[in-house]
C-alpha cells in the first residue's frame, strides 16, 4: 500500500537526518523523498512517498509525531492528492535521433531547456508515473544523466 | 560568567543534587565551575556506569538523572548506558563535551559525533552552538526528558561554548516547544467506554508495566485494583505496582515469568494493560491476546498503542490522570468466580525446584534475603539467571524492585544501586548480580569506597554465564559454547580486602539467615558471595 507523508519539520541542521535515520532503523520504505522551505522559512517541508502494510503506514505516522522537531504529519492516499516530479534529463542525440526526441517531447509535453551539437537536456515535470513514461522512452535513445525531485504532493482542495 | 558557569547554574536551577561523571579536556570548563556549587560530583570509574548510576537514582527519586562526560570516547561509552535509559524510558540529562566548535567535522583528537551517535537513543539531543542558548536548553532538556514518555536527553557542549562568555544569565520559567504537546489527560469517551466493558466483563485483569511506576501511578492503581477486586499481573518492570503478596497481585507475566500469571493474562476477556509496550519477552504472541479479549492499551506514547498489538479500546494519556479520572466514576463489576479460579491457580500452579543440597538455592536464598531486608529497601537485580530468580522469588514488600528490562544490560546493577543510594541515603539498597555481570561493573567497587556509598552486594556464582548457558543447554544440547568463567574470575574474597570491603560467603543453606543478618547489620558496603549450583537453571 502506497502512501503519502507531508511533514511539515523544524527548518533546522540535521533534522532530515533524523527523519531520514527513523525509516531506516524502523526498517520503513522509503520510495521517494523530498524536501523545501515553506511559506514560513522556520519551517520545511518534507514529502516522502512510503509504502507497507496498515500497521506500518500508521507506526510511520505516529513514529514521525514522536519525533521533537516535527510539527506535523498530513498523510494521504495518492487518489486524494496532486503530485508531481520534476526530472531534467540528458540525452545524446544525433541527426538520425532529433526529431524522435522532439516528438517525445511534444507528445509528453516536455521542454528542451538547453542543447549543445551533441547534447540536450530536457524538462519535465509531471504526475510520477508519467514521468516513468517519459524516461522509458528514451531509455531506448540514449540518457546521459538524470536528475529528478522526488515526488511532490498536496492533498486536493476540498470545499467544506 | 561562562558558558560553563551557565550549565551549573541551570543544575541548581533544575535541583541537581549530584552530577555522576568523568572529566577530560573537554568538559573541564564545567567540572572547574561546579566546584563552587553545591552540586555534588561524583566520579564513576567507566563512563557508561555514570548513565546507571543516574539512572538508579532518578528511578527512585523521579528527578531527572544527570550525568556529565567529556568527548570522543567518554561520550561513546556513555552509549550503551543511554540505549538502557531510553529502553526503559528513565529519565536522564547526559551532558557530553565536545570539541572546539570550529574544528567539528575535522576529526581531531577525541572527536565523535556524539549526537549522531546516539540519535536513535535518545528522546532528543542538542549540540550547543551559542552560548546564550545554554539557559534555554537546559530547560528544554529537563522538561523533555521527565515529561510525556520519559527518556534520556544528551547536549553537547564544545568546549569554546563552554569557556564563552554570557551576558546576561536567565533561566526560563516556561517551556514552548511547538512540535511537543504530550497527552496527559484521557479521553473521557475512551474513559467510558472502559468502563463499560469493565461492567460487562467477567474475567477482567490489569497487566501493569514499568509506565506505573514513571507516572507515579501506584498508589491510583492499587486503590482501583482494590476498589473493584480486578486482579492484578505485570511486567518484569511493572514489579512492585503492587506488593508480591497482595491478595490482588498474581505475579510477574511473561516466557520468564508465573505460569499462573501466563494463565490468567490468557483466560481473561477484557485486559487493561497499562504502560508496557508488548513487548516480545512479556508475551510472545501479541495476536493472540487479541483474540478472546478486550484490550484495553493505556500509555502516554501513542506510538506504543497499535505498534505490537492492536487494542479495541486505545488510550493515550498519564497512567496517574488515567487512574485518578476512573476513580472518579462509579460503577460496579462483579468476578468473585474469576477470583476464585485465579487463587486456586496461584496455589496449584507452582514451580517445582529440586534444589541441589551442597550449593546455595537462589529461589529460598533470595526469599530469605526478601523477608530479611527492611520492608522499604531498594533490590536491584542484575541481568542473566540471578534477574529471572530475583523476578521470581524477590517479594517486594514497600521498597522498589529495579532491573535493567528493556535492553537487559548486564553490570547495571552496582551503579544504579549506588545512584539509588546516593539519591536517597535513607534507604537500604541491594545490588543483586551473577558472576559475569559483577566482572561487567566491578570497578565501580572503587567509586562505592572513594564517595562513602555504602551498598550491599551480593555476588550469585556459578562459575558460568549462567542464562547463556542455560540457553545452550535447551537449544544446543548442552554444548557449551564461551561461556565458562571459571578460571578467570577473581577470589571475590581477595578482591573484596583489596578495596577494604567486609565479605561473606554462603556456601550452602544451612547457615544462610545468620549470613543474611549479619550482611544486613549495618549500613556499610559488604560484598556476598552465594556458591550456586553451576548446573541450576531459572526453569
Amino acid at each position: 500500500m502506497k502512501r503519502i507523508y507531508s511533514v511539515l519539520v523544524e527548518n533546522r541542521a540535521g533534522v532530515l537526518c533524523k527523519v531520514s535515520g527513523l525509516f531506516s532503523r524502523r526498517c520503513f520504505n522509503i520510495d521517494s523523498l523530498a524536501v523545501g522551505e515553506t511559506d514560513d522559512p522556520e519551517v520545511s517541508c518534507m514529502t516522502i512517498v512510503s509504502s507497507g502494510n496498515q500497521r506500518t503506514i500508521e507506526q510511520i505516522e505516529k513514529q514521525l509525531n514522536k519525533k521533537l522537531d516535527v510539527i506535523k504529519v498530513k498523510t494521504f492516499d495518492e487518489k486524494d492528492s496532486i503530485s508531481r516530479e520534476l526530472m531534467l534529463i540528458k540525452v545524446k542525440y544525433n541527426r538520425s535521433t532529433r526529431r524522435d526526441i522532439m516528438e517525445i517531447c511534444e507528445i509528453m509535453k516536455a521542454d528542451i531547456v538547453d542543447m549543445s551539437n551533441t547534447n540536450m537536456i530536457i524538462q519535465i515535470c509531471d504526475m510520477p508515473e508519467r514521468i516513468k513514461v517519459m524516461l522509458d522512452m528514451l531509455k531506448s535513445i540514449s540518457i546521459v544523466e538524470v536528475a529528478r525531485t522526488g515526488t511532490l504532493a498536496l492533498p486536493k482542495c476540498v470545499d467544506n | 560568567m561562562i558558558g560553563a558557569d551557565a550549565m551549573v547554574k541551570c543544575l541548581e536551577k533544575e535541583g541537581v543534587t549530584t552530577v555522576y561523571g568523568y572529566p577530560g579536556v573537554a568538559i573541564c570548563p564545567f567540572y572547574n565551575s561546579i566546584l563552587d556549587s553545591e552540586v555534588k560530583t561524583i566520579l564513576v570509574r567507566t563512563e557508561q556506569n555514570a548513565a546507571h548510576a543516574a539512572s538508579g537514582e532518578a528511578r527512585v527519586t523521579g528527578n531527572v538523572g544527570v550525568c556529565a562526560v567529556t568527548s570522543g570516547p567518554g561520550a561513546t561509552n556513555l552509549i550503551t548506558g543511554i540505549a538502557t535509559a531510553f529502553a526503559d524510558s528513565i529519565p536522564m540529562v547526559c551532558i557530553t563535551g565536545q570539541v572546539k566548535s570550529e574544528l567539528i567535522g575535522s576529526d581531531v583528537f577525541q572527536e565523535a559525533d556524539i549526537t549522531g551517535a546516539v540519535e536513535s537513543f535518545v528522546k532528543y539531543s542538542y549540540l550547543v552552538k551559542n552560548a546564550e542558548d545554554i539557559p534555554r536548553i537546559f530547560k528544554e532538556a529537563f522538561y523533555i526528558a521527565n515529561s510525556g514518555r520519559k527518556g534520556p536527553v544528551l547536549i553537547d557542549v564544545p568546549i569554546d561554548i563552554q569557556n564563552a562568555a554570557i551576558k546576561n544569565f536567565k533561566y526560563p520559567e516556561e517551556v514552548n516547544i511547538r512540535a511537543y504537546k504530550p497527552t496527559i489527560k484521557g479521553h473521557i469517551v475512551q474513559i467510558k467506554k472502559v468502563i463499560k466493558e469493565l461492567e460487562k466483563a467477567k474475567r477482567p485483569i490489569i497487566c501493569a508495566g514499568g509506565g506505573v511506576h514513571l507516572s507515579d501511578a501506584v498508589p491510583e492503581l492499587r486503590a482501583f485494583a482494590h476498589k473493584y477486586r480486578i486482579p492484578v499481573v505485570s511486567t518484569m518492570m511493572g514489579i512492585g505496582v503492587m506488593p508480591t503478596e497482595d491478595p490482588m497481585y498474581f505475579g510477574m507475566v511473561g516466557n520468564n515469568g508465573k505460569a499462573y500469571a501466563n494463565r490468567a493474562m490468557n483466560e481473561s476477556d477484557l485486559m487493561i494493560m497499562v504502560g508496557a509496550r508488548v513487548a516480545d519477552r512479556a508475551i510472545s504472541q501479541p495476536d493472540l491476546i487479541t483474540t478472546n479479549k478486550i484490550l484495553v492499551h493505556i500509555d502516554v506514547d501513542p506510538a506504543e498503542i497499535g505498534k505490537n498489538v492492536g487494542p479495541s479500546i486505545p488510550l493515550v494519556g498519564d497512567a496517574k490522570h488515567i487512574f485518578d479520572d476512573f476513580a472518579k466514576e462509579e460503577f460496579t463489576c462483579e468476578h468473585e468466580e474469576w477470583i476464585a479460579a485465579l487463587e486456586g491457580y496461584r496455589n496449584t500452579m507452582i514451580q517445582k525446584r529440586n534444589p541441589n543440597p551442597e550449593y546455595v538455592d537462589p529461589a529460598a536464598f533470595i526469599t530469605m534475603l526478601s523477608h530479611e531486608m527492611k520492608e522499604d529497601a531498594v533490590y536491584v537485580a542484575d541481568v542473566g539467571q540471578n534477574q529471572i530468580w530475583s523476578c521470581n522469588y524477590h517479594i517486594v514488600k514497600k521498597g522498589r524492585f529495579l532491573t535493567s528490562g528493556g535492553m537487559g544490560t548486564m553490570g547495571y546493577s552496582i551503579p544504579a544501586a549506588m545512584g539509588v543510594k546516593s539519591g536517597d541515603m535513607s534507604k537500604q539498597v541491594i545490588a543483586v548480580c551473577g558472576d559475569g555481570s559483577f566482572q561487567m561493573s566491578m570497578m565501580e567497587l572503587a567509586t562505592i569506597m572513594q564517595h562513602h556509598i555504602p551498598v550491599k552486594i551480593i555476588v550469585m556464582k556459578n562459575n558460568y554465564l549462567g542464562m547463556v548457558r542455560e540457553f545452550q543447554h535447551y537449544t544446543y544440547k548442552d554444548n557449551y559454547s564461551v561461556v565458562d568463567i571459571k578460571d578467570g574470575t577473581p577470589n571475590l574474597e581477595k578482591l573484596a580486602a583489596a578495596y577494604d570491603i567486609p565479605f561473606i560467603r554462603v556456601e550452602n543453606m544451612s547457615h544462610a539467615q545468620e549470613k543474611i543478618r549479619e550482611f544486613l547489620a549495618e549500613d556499610n558496603t559488604m560484598l556476598m558471595e552465594c556458591l550456586v549450583d553451576p548446573m541450576d537453571l531459572v526453569k
